[in-house]
């Protein structure tokens, strides 16, 4: 049944390598199957999503976008075009990193984005696909095919542990994000479903224990950059994948993992503004002026 | 469990930049429009928990204005919602209140139509954009907005629920949740009906001509 292909990384690989699918196609055919819709419907649906992910990356480098706070906004842009200067992370990287975060920018000056999984990791997926499509001439069938096996990767996290800041601290928004990005970039470039969830293993377990500390409340510091990271290390997981690099732990097993810390992560560090980069001086500093703006 | 969908994951399309804070708010007067079902010419908001205290730098204010002006949690004119408020001559206030409250994210909302009818309704964001009205105009009620929804206030007589329900099957309809409220015996009652199908206004229309013990019927 393809309902029960989902209920983990290790039942989605069986029903996959079984049925000679795509992570991507087994989605869709769990998608028709719940929703009595037909292929094109879904299809057109996950399209609309691409359109704005796209226009969202595209917005952030070019407009001045600046948040409701002030506290953010250009910084995309400054590195996007740094990006071209020979970077220490490789232009590549370094211009989806810019893409993810000019997607969180634009987010925060109250922008249109797609949530993947969360608003505040929205970048992530966003920025790896439409960079790693612009340098490598992918269709938009192509990433819509990359985002259905994206889908597929965060729904197992989010049926078998969190992909909340307030369930699991950042780990779980923006490691989920580059989980899911990661088992994309690898399946659109023609690695097998176990080399998507070795890839989606390998970036969660790169920042297990991240926490959700963000300044004021609000959906920007470090929200943004963490956003950059998250495209980062998607890539260079998918990269490891792809060259035959296997993650020692399961994929499942480290979904496990990665809810039982979430579990340990005390509540001041998971979305609450009460603990970490938050509570710095400079973090209650910039809270009381937000603070006062709403006086 | 829920059930997620892949569009609960890659989705949904929202304007930032928070689900909870500002897509979430959006929705919630949203559904307060419909409920109060009128031309809406005063909108007021009180907001509560973590609404009152971030709400300025999530555009919470901005959120629920748009939301009682007909807009949706992916409209780009959200942060705009002000002026457009100002244009179209809805008055509009918004309060941050530090008044301690049960669930985080509440806000209540208060809609004047141009008749001088005023509806109060109070809900809660409850992550990821979704929501729960828990009172309509002082009576508890459980509404998400995730079904096609039908608002019924109606007396409290018997054999109501039997006559809606059994024009609902006739026109095959599926209820997927049902709840009846009241203020009390004999009073005016409220049922909410949450189907599988849409609802048109023409399921509405007949429910009305054959039920006639509803005063108020509106879809959500």
């Amino acid at each position: 049944m393809i309902t029960q292909a989902f209920a983990n990384g290790e039942s989605l690989r069986k029903y996959c390598f079984e049925h000679g699918v795509t992570i991507a196609e087994a989605m869709q055919l769990r998608e028709e199957h719940i929703s009595e819709q037909t292929r094109e419907e879904i299809r057109g649906e996950m399209y609309k999503n691409l359109v704005v992910m796209r226009d969202s990356v595209y917005r952030g480098l070019s407009e001045k976008v600046e948040s409701v706070s002030g506290l953010s906004g250009g910084e995309a842009a400054m590195l996007f075009k740094y990006g071209k200067y020979s970077p220490f992370s490789g232009s590549n990287a370094c211009r989806a990193a810019a893409s993810a975060m000019a997607v969180v920018e634009v987010n925060a000056s109250m922008g249109c984005i797609v949530a993947a999984p969360t608003a505040g990791a929205s970048g992530i997926l966003a920025g790896v696909l439409i960079e790693s499509a612009r340098e490598r001439g992918w269709t938009d069938e192509q990433l819509v095919d990359a985002l259905f096996t994206a889908g597929a990767v965060g729904l197992i996290f989010a049926q078998n542990a969190t992909i909340s800041g307030a369930g699991g601290g950042c780990q779980a928004e923006t490691g989920v994000a580059a989980a899911m990005a990661a088992a994309a970039l690898v399946e659109v470039s023609g690695g097998a479903a176990v080399q998507a969830l070795d890839a989606a293993a390998m970036a969660i377990k790169n920042v297990l224990g991240l926490i959700c500390d963000p300044v004021a409340g609000l959906v920007e510091c470090p929200c943004i950059k963490r956003n950059a990271l998250g495209a980062v290390n998607a890539m260079i997981c998918a990269d490891m994948a792809l060259a035959g690099v296997t993650s020692l732990i399961p994929f499942d097993e480290v979904v496990a993992t990665m809810l039982a810390v979430g579990r340990d992560i005390r509540p001041e560090y998971r979305e609450t503004a009460k603990g970490g980069l938050a509570v710095t001086p400079t973090g209650r500093r910039v809270a009381e002026r937000v603070r006062r703006m709403q006086a | 469990m829920k059930n997620f969908s892949v569009f609960d994951i890659i989705g949904p399309r929202m304007t930032g930049p928070s689900s909870s804070h500002t897509a979430g708010a959006v929705r919630l007067a949203h559904v307060a429009r419909h409920i109060a079902h009128c031309d809406v010419a005063e909108a007021s908001f009180t907001l509560y928990g973590s609404f009152a205290e971030t709400g300025k730098g999530h555009g919470t204010d901005k959120a629920l204005i748009a939301g009682a002006l007909g807009m949706e949690p992916d409209d780009p004119n959200i942060k705009k919602a002000y002026q457009i408020a100002r244009e179209t001559g809805v008055l509009t206030s918004v309060t941050f209140s530090d008044e301690p409250v049960e669930q985080p994210n509440t806000a209540r909302i208060e809609i004047t139509g141009s008749q001088g009818q005023k509806t109060v309704v109070i809900g809660i964001s409850v992550g990821g954009g979704n929501i729960l009205i828990t009172e309509i105009n002082g009576l508890g009620v459980e509404l998400t907005g995730e079904y096609p929804t039908m608002v019924v206030q109606h007396r409290d007589a018997p054999g109501v629920i039997a006559e809606i329900s059994h024009v609902l099957a006739q026109l095959h309809i599926n209820i997927a949740f049902m709840r009846v409220f009241r203020h009390g015996r004999g009073e005016d009652a409220y049922m909410t009906i949450e189907t599988d199908e849409k609802i048109t206004d023409e399921t509405l229309r007949m429910i009305q001509r054959l039920c006639p013990n509803i005063l108020r019927l509106f879809a959500v």
